[in-house]
């Protein structure tokens, strides 16, 4: 069955049991059993993957499987992987199995809770394993979708509303996208034979100028909707808001980084000419981005608002990155996702964990938890350090990357951009420390607060694990950006040839 | 108590091994043909980020490299064992122990690195571990706003040093010190030559270098934090700001001193015009204030503006390069007896619970140990021979002179001022009023006066290390001449100092307050630390919170948002007004038929016709 597979059979086998479980705990303990054997799938695939081009396999894929889905239309379920989507498989992994735990004690339908979480994942999974265009959609909508349902059913707030208004914008992102890829596949043969949706066949041909014009904005911009691009981000605070703790894990952990992934894997890769021509134009708004998330987030004072404008900033940095078209800076891009899936992860666990306790999540409402909770309020400032770049954790090293790879684009235009985006790591110093001190330190705002408990082994379990996560790529590092960097050579290569 | 023995037993081991190492460089391995060579013990890639540029982690040996890890080893050794006394019994001890390792860790790293982004990455290490510390007592708000100002202070400094490191990496293609500083400047020949508005591009990338270092350092104006900073325990005062971390700056500039010397001197001379700007303005300050740790605060930026100045005014190798030499000397002898000034400050709090100086007074009958100590220290800072301070002083003022005679004016008063307002506070505190405590002081335990001690023989003593033979800025032992006519002009004023205060202080008397009087309106800004926080609390609250952060959001829910929702709206309205067309009625649909086919009718028979 080879090592991809089992990526998507083993979500929805737990799917399918799930549905026969019948008290609460069996659900949780089914789902955490198939989630935990899916990160361990994702850490083989890891070590499997290493091991591989180690023995000095140069293939731009490895582990490749396909079978004959729709012959007319050539379309396969094709599937590979290289270094950046074992990356992101692996942090697919872990951000869903810590989702499980921070979601362990879902009140009502906690069944069709987590079969919707697992649905989710599993369009995850399988949109980073395949690379046949059209089954790479089909995984995408799939992962769209079950969100709609998880905010509006088990969310708080407005949860009708914010459910409607990300899903419809998103879905406006995928009409973008659909068309993009329609467009290449039309494409995808110029010197006559058969039409493709394989992406690595696409790559060896030069799709035609004027078709590249065309639908590289499209692409970029429908995958830059997910990413939260200015100025369609707005989808993202109010989505947050309402959205239930294990789904804002995964969305801002992972289902936003489609929107990079697919940026550079689709409309970067295929068409790179456009990709050199535009980038100029797709700068100004992820420079936007960076800053502007950041300058808004210093006034929020919802927790999740907060994040939720955090991660315009910091996804913004991964499109800002990859605009950049040279290899440090995507390499740092994909680090990027990785280190913002895990801290953001992190973030909405303890948010949630935190609003179950103070029943609110203003922080001039709350004060002085530190002492009540030391666990998750050291796992806080840590997440906190990681958000604003503090070395041994992860978002140090992606940010260096990016950081050094944007300086050497040296044309004055670049220059500016990059040195505004690079402030931006003081303003995510105050809006970050802002938050710790009101919500951690200084003296206990409310007497009822003294009450509150630190956290139950099954949170401790969340947050741990992506602490450890978070630290580990934090100080070892190279392994991982080593595993991108080599897997960075055809689309550089691409790039290259277009200039 | 356990968690603080551990750390103190380790931290032994580390200095043990210091001082081992410091023997080995010195006195056998270092030294190849007369001159201190720098070894690189090892070197390993951290992360890989371009073609020819990669972090590496490893450990620098060479002679500043070496002083530091001597002064960094010690002074934690002392504050571990003093710590074990003051913080005993003090909620979150195991996390005081934890952090202080954290941070002794963080401070070696620095001071071993091999290339610059390695100093970066510790840099802001240490920058994390002084916000926890400062932040320890953090159910007292103070603390809490002083960690913050402390953290967001120095990171804006730090964007300045990103980006010179960045300008320089592009330009040079390494991190590499050993690449950098090599005085031939291979790598610099090209940047060195393109210039900027004004200056070459090296130039600036050497300013924002030394930004950072001026953030850490407390360079003014980016000195607003430090005095905060005292809101942290005072053994942590001692050891990070005092002794070891605000130095990180002046290590920072003497570690790439030949890319300032040779290559960009426009820098340099920014360097020296802060450095004593600093040293004049927070002398000043000092002078005005009642808090025992804020004086000794405000005493350390002037200090640390004296070993810029120092560096300012020097010049690469021979005669010209004993500013280095100087600078280095007065870090080491005022880590000593700074470190000491705040654990004995520490040690008076510990007894009387308060920091305010009118709680205190006559406190030389209460605690002989601790009075004799600080009284060492005071005359060490102020520059009364045969104490460290002197030397060391002496050499700045010896080096400023034959290079800049204004600077040597400036520091020669600045040496009265210090003189002046160490004494105010040891009069004031040991003598003056007697005044009625509650609880009696006492003398603090041993644990405590054991680190007094310790430093207070380094704060007499360290002035007779010949550090020209070791610390020089091309490695080449360097002779340091003793000036007697500056020597005799510094001993003036210093004295002169001692003596105002001694006539304002020794006795409870009203002299101070008709002296403020006399001096009102200056008096009065200098007290207020001439409003500088008043003017970043402008700049934050006002400028950067009220004027974009609050505007800006409001514009995203508004108008980005509100134009999102227009849409949808719009559509909603289409939806409904096209609804209409499919009502289900058929009497409707039959009227639409045949108006349209009359209509259509019309229009063809005009057509028609």
């Amino acid at each position: 069955m080879g090592l991809l597979l089992p990526l998507i059979i083993v979500p929805v086998l737990t799917v399918i049991v799930i549905a026969f479980t019948r008290t609460q705990h069996q659900t949780r303990m089914t789902a955490a059993i198939g989630m935990g054997i899916q990160l361990l799938l994702s850490v083989n695939l890891v070590i499997q993957y290493l091991l591989e081009r180690k023995t000095g396999n140069k293939a731009e894929m490895l582990f490749r499987k396909s079978w004959v889905w729709f012959d007319s239309l050539n379309i396969k379920l094709d599937i590979g992987v290289d270094g950046i989507s074992v990356a992101m498989i692996l942090l697919t992994g872990i951000v869903v199995f810590a989702g499980v735990f921070a979601s362990w004690k879902v009140k009502n339908l906690s069944k069709e809770f987590f079969i919707s979480l697992i649905l989710l994942a599993t369009g995850v999974f399988g949109f980073f394993i395949t690379i046949d265009l059209f089954v790479l959609f089909l995984f995408y909508e799939m992962a769209v979708i079950p969100m709609y349902l998880l905010i509006g059913i088990w969310g708080t707030g407005p949860k009708e509303y914010s459910a409607m208004k990300l899903t419809l914008m998103l879905m406006a992102g995928s009409a973008l996208i659909l068309v993009g890829i329609l467009g290449i596949y039309f494409n995808s043969a110029p010197d006559g034979g058969a039409l493709t949706y394989n992406l690595l066949e696409i790559a060896k041909i030069n799709i035609p100028l004027p078709a590249q014009r065309m639908f590289f904005p499209l692409t970029f911009a429908g995958f830059g909707v997910l990413s939260a691009l200015f100025p369609f981000h707005t989808w993202s605070p109010d989505g947050h808001a309402s959205a239930p703790t294990a789904v804002s894990m995964l969305h801002a952990g992972v289902l936003m980084k489609l929107g990079g992934y697919g940026c550079l894997r689709v409309a970067m890769f295929l068409m790179p000419q456009a990709a050199h021509e535009m980038a100029i134009i797709f700068l100004v708004p992820t420079g936007i981005s960076v800053i502007y998330g950041a300058f808004v987030a210093v006034s929020q004072k919802d927790l999740k608002y907060i994040n939720a404008y955090s991660s315009v900033s910091h996804v913004g940095l991964i499109l800002f990155a990859l605009l950049m078209l040279n290899k440090t800076a995507i390499t740092g891009a994909v680090l990027q996702m990785v280190s913002h899936g895990l801290m953001t992860a992190l973030f909405f666990a303890l948010i949630g964990m935190i609003y179950g306790r103070t029943h609110t999540r203003m922080i001039d409402k709350m004060g002085g938890l530190l002492k009540v909770m030391p666990f998750l309020g050291a796992a806080y400032i840590i997440a906190g350090f990681a958000s604003l770049g503090l070395p041994g954790l992860s978002g140090f090293v992606a940010e260096m990357n990016i950081f050094v790879g944007a300086f050497q684009v040296s044309d004055t235009f670049h220059r500016v951009l990059t040195i505004l985006a690079v402030s931006s790591i003081v303003v995510t110093a105050v809006y970050v420390l802002r938050v710790v001190a009101r919500l951690l330190l200084g003296p206990i705002e409310k007497a009822e607060y003294e009450m509150i408990e630190d956290g139950h082994w099954y949170e401790k379990f969340s947050t741990g694990l992506l602490i450890v996560a978070i630290a580990g790529m934090g100080m070892i590092p190279l392994w991982l950006t080593d595993m991108i960097r080599d897997s960075l050579d055809p689309i550089m290569t691409k790039l290259a040839s277009s200039i | 108590m356990v968690s603080g023995i551990i750390g103190t037993l380790v931290l032994g081991t580390i200095t043990v091994l210091s001082y081992f190492t410091a023997w080995q460089y010195f006195f056998t391995d270092g030294k190849v043909d007369g001159a201190y060579r720098a070894i690189t013990g090892f070197n390993h890639v951290w992360l890989t980020l371009t073609e020819s540029l990669h972090i590496d982690l490893g450990v620098l040996l060479d002679p500043i490299s070496v002083m530091m890890l001597l002064v960094v080893s010690t002074i934690s050794l002392m504050v571990h064992i003093y710590s074990l006394g003051y913080m005993k019994g003090e909620d979150g001890f195991y996390r005081y122990y934890a952090f202080l390792s954290l941070f002794t860790f963080s401070m070696l790293g620095l001071v071993v690195a091999t290339n610059i982004f390695q100093m970066y990455i510790f840099w802001e290490l240490v920058g994390a571990s002084s916000y926890l510390l400062i932040g320890f007592y953090y159910k007292k708000p103070s603390a809490v706003a002083a960690s913050k100002k402390a953290f967001i202070v120095t990171r804006f400094a730090d964007l300045g040093f990103l980006i010179g490191i960045l300008i320089l990496s592009f330009f040079t293609g390494t991190f590499d010190f050993a690449a950098l500083t090599n005085p031939s400047g291979q790598v610099l020949g090209s940047i060195a030559g393109t210039s900027f508005i004004g200056l070459s591009v090296l130039s600036w990338s050497m300013i924002l270098i030394f930004m950072g270092g001026a953030g850490k350092s407390a360079m003014f104006p980016l000195h607003i934090w430090l005095p905060d900073a005292m809101e942290g325990p005072t053994p942590v005062s001692a050891l990070i700001h005092a002794a070891t971390m605000v130095v990180a700056g002046v290590y920072l500039v003497a570690r790439m001193f030949p890319v300032y010397a040779i290559w960009a001197p426009e820098s340099l001379a920014i360097i020296a015009f802060v450095g004593a700007f600093t040293s004049l303005f927070a002398a000043v300050i000092a002078c005005t204030q009642t808090d025992i740790k804020r004086i000794l605060a405000y005493s350390t930026i002037s200090q640390i503006g004296y070993m810029m100045l120092a560096l300012g005014v020097a010049g690469y190798g021979g005669e010209a390069g004993s500013g280095f030499t100087a600078s280095m000397f007065h870090l080491t002898t005022h880590a000593m007896f700074k470190a000491l000034l705040f654990l004995g400050a520490g040690s008076i709090i510990h007894a009387v619970h308060s920091n305010e100086m009118g709680d205190m007074g006559s406190l030389r009958k209460y605690m002989p140990v601790t009075a004799i100590t600080f009284l060492i220290a005071c005359l060490s800072i102020s520059g009364i021979p045969p104490f460290a301070g002197f030397f060391s002083k002496d050499e700045i003022l010896a080096a400023a002179y034959t290079s800049q005679p204004i600077y040597f004016w400036v520091e020669w008063f600045v040496a009265g001022l210090t003189a002046f307002y160490m004494f105010r506070l040891y009069f004031g505190v040991f003598w003056g009023k007697k005044t009625e405590y509650k609880h009696k002081p006492k003398e603090a335990p041993l644990s405590m006066t054991i680190p007094l001690i310790v430093l207070a023989i380094g704060a007499a003593a360290a002035g007779f290390i010949p550090f020209g033979d070791f610390v020089s800025s091309d490695g080449l032992a360097h002779e340091a001449s003793f000036h007697w006519n500056i020597a005799s002009l510094s001993i003036l004023i210093a004295l002169a100092g001692l003596a105002l205060a001694a006539w304002l202080y020794l006795r409870e008397s009203s002299r101070p307050e008709k002296v403020a009087a006399g001096f009102k309106g200056f008096y009065t800004a200098a007290y207020h630390k001439f409003y500088f926080d008043e003017l970043y609390l402008f700049i934050t609250k006002k400028i950067v919170f009220e004027l974009i952060s609050q505007p800006l959001a409001w514009f995203d829910r508004h108008i980005v948002d509100g134009f999102m929702n227009l849409i949808g709206r719009m559509i909603y309205r289409f939806a409904v007004a096209v609804k209409r067309f499919q009502s289900g009625q058929m009497q409707q649909y039959a009227f639409v038929f045949v108006s349209g086919v009359v209509v259509l009718a019309l229009i063809i028979l005009i057509w028609w016709t």
